[in-house]
């Protein structure tokens, strides 16, 4: 985007000045909608957050009552404790791994077992990334059972039926088994667009190291992950943000349970919304979590631009 | 983004060169990735084997063995249960008017940001892009409430006006991008041949920007089919009801035993294991693509 700021347009755009005018008109119906649909709903819920209101009737004005109400609501902090630990399940270990395999496979599947077997576990790490979220929840709340499930009846047949757990109704382990799933979503992404990012690293720089007496995890280390780091910061980047958003696993697989075990923001303004009726209350939840993802989102990006200048 | 985006092929050219025989210890990692792969596709394998048992068979030999007869009650049971052919029109009926709409709308904004070049796109574009990081949850009551108000609530049309919103907000990021790289040239030759702003627009410009706009359709498309909360909200009937909705909503109700819960989440990610099929290319190039969203 940057590159396009100082396009030579300008010298142009005398002449143009007249024929110009017409180009707003374009810009109509896209502005109209977004104001209407996406600026007025979230206006709205700003406003709702100073407000208390059970959804019937005329919201009353309370100002910041609902943020004073939060801040001592043991819940709300335990819920970005949890939104916290999913940035790990879904931000830094998928994209620990997906450097691990991608360069597994760019530098030994690929060139010594050829593009079918690399294609092969691209795509196979790849297919949990484009199944519905909801399907794959209720998929592994299936796996998961403690009687039927196909986990513990694995881990007895192969010998080791003290492992096996009430993964999903341990309020222990609830938070880590919805984890397990969220790696199991992540990786893929991860994958590919490293993979897709090693393609454009000069194979020179691996040559020489090579030739200098490198050891793969050396070049690893010092080539690969170095060149990466422009996909590096884009995958933390949207991995963060999606870990911060987290809401259709948890409804699917915990409803926030067992206890609040795994409650999150997200979850935690729908059920203020929908189940207790504290509508200005969800709002102010949704609207912390808001103003959160946006302002990491521009310190994020503000890094990246700095490198990359 | 640019860096990000180069595709996959480059790894083949690589390849031919490179090429030798493997020994004991590439075999070793081979064995391993395989293995890590092959876990990976396992909880999918399990939908698969037990989706075709009997009752009785998953009582007998549990979820691991293979069945022993292609039993295909579960499915059927299921289907007809949820009444998963509604939920299947439903889906598809949302996701193609918002691929339509939301890529109509982008393209009309790209054009004038693009092409057009006028003036605040810049802080059009920064406002955009800071939306895509607002969760639906900061939006939803308001949605709701609107949806409400103009009668539109239970109404698959809500849900397809602001996906439409939504998605585009993404799309006239990324379409502006590629229509700012668009050879100026060519539209000061339309411009000097006489057409006007729509006419170079509609035979100038669109016929170029085609493909990418299949591609964007697509994203939209299936970004669409997996939303859960806004649909959640807005779509309480089962008749209603869009496929990822019903996973969540309907399967407790009608999947007590294990075998139709194989079904379910079988038949639920189908579709979507079509599409891949079809669109692996376009999709898996495209991550990237989706990567700013």
């Amino acid at each position: 985007m940057a590159k396009n700021r100082n396009a030579p347009a300008s010298r142009k755009l005398q002449t143009r000045e007249s024929s110009r005018a017409t180009y707003y008109w374009y810009l109509v119906p896209g502005l109209f909608a977004f104001a209407a649909v996406i600026g007025a709903s979230y206006v709205r819920n700003v406003y709702l957050s100073l407000t208390k209101w059970n959804g019937l009737g005329k919201p009353k004005f309370i100002g910041f009552t609902n943020y004073q109400e939060l801040i001592h609501d043991p819940t709300f902090w335990e819920s970005f404790i949890h939104a916290f630990e999913f940035i790990g399940a879904m931000a830094l270990i998928p994209t620990a791994l997906g450097l691990l395999f991608g360069a597994v496979i760019f530098d030994y599947i690929s060139p010594k077992f050829g593009n079918a077997s690399s294609s092969f576990m691209r795509v196979g790490l790849f297919v949990p990334q484009i199944i519905p979220i909801t399907v794959s929840g209720i998929l592994w709340v299936w796996l998961l059972e403690p009687n039927s499930g196909v986990i513990n009846n694995f881990l007895e047949s192969v010998g080791l039926p003290n492992l096996t757990q009430n993964w999903l109704g341990d309020s222990r382990l609830a938070l880590l088994s919805v984890s397990i799933m969220l790696i199991w979503i992540q990786i893929g992404y991860t994958v590919v667009i490293f993979v897709s990012g090693m393609a454009r690293i000069d194979p020179a720089l691996h040559e020489a190291a090579q030739l200098d007496g490198a050891t793969w995890l050396q070049r690893f280390r010092i080539i690969t992950v170095n060149q990466l780091r422009p996909e590096i910061s884009v995958v933390l980047l949207t991995t963060t943000v999606a870990a911060l958003k987290v809401f259709a696993p948890v409804y699917v697989m915990t409803q926030g349970g067992p206890g609040d075990a795994t409650v999150v923001p997200s979850f935690f303004s729908y059920f203020h919304f929908f189940t207790t009726q504290k509508v200005g209350y969800g709002a102010a939840i949704a609207t912390v979590l808001s103003v959160i993802l946006s302002v990491l989102a521009i310190v994020l990006l503000r890094m990246q631009n700095r490198e990359e200048a | 983004m640019t860096s990000a985006s180069a595709t996959i092929s480059p790894t083949e050219s690589i390849v031919k060169h490179k090429r030798k025989k493997p020994g004991p210890s590439a075999w070793l990692v081979f064995t391993i990735s395989i293995v890590v792969v092959l876990a990976w596709l396992f909880p999918l394998w399990m939908a698969i084997v037990n989706a075709f048992k009997t009752p009785e068979d998953f009582l007998q030999s549990g979820p691991l063995s293979l069945p022993k007869s292609m039993d295909l009650s579960s499915i059927s049971k299921f289907w007809t249960d949820v009444d998963y052919t509604r939920k299947l029109l439903n889906s598809i009926t949302v996701s193609f008017f918002v691929a339509l709409i939301g890529v109509t709308l982008s393209f009309l904004s790209a054009y004038a940001i693009g092409i057009g070049k006028v003036r605040g796109r810049f802080a059009i574009l920064a406002i955009f892009m800071v939306a895509f990081t607002i969760p639906q949850e900061a939006m939803i009551y308001p949605m709701y409430s609107m949806a409400k108000q103009f009668n539109l609530y239970d109404n698959l049309w809500s849900v397809i006006i602001i996906f439409s919103v939504i998605q585009s907000a993404f799309g006239t990021y990324m379409l502006s991008a590629v229509l700012a790289d668009f050879p100026a040239e060519i539209v000061e030759a339309a411009h000097i041949d006489g057409a006007g702003s729509f006419r170079t627009m509609w035979n100038v410009v669109l016929p170029i920007v085609r493909p990418t706009m299949t591609v964007l359709a697509t994203f939209f498309f299936i970004w669409t089919w997996n939303e859960f909360l806004i649909p959640l909200v807005l779509l309480p009937s089962n008749d209603n009801q869009t496929v990822a909705l019903a996973m969540a909503v309907t399967t407790g109700q009608y999947t007590s035993d294990p075998t139709t819960r194989a079904a379910a989440a079988l038949v639920g990610l189908l579709p979507s294991l079509g599409f891949f099929l079809i669109f692996q290319r376009t999709l898996m190039r495209g991550v990237t693509l989706g990567a700013i969203k």
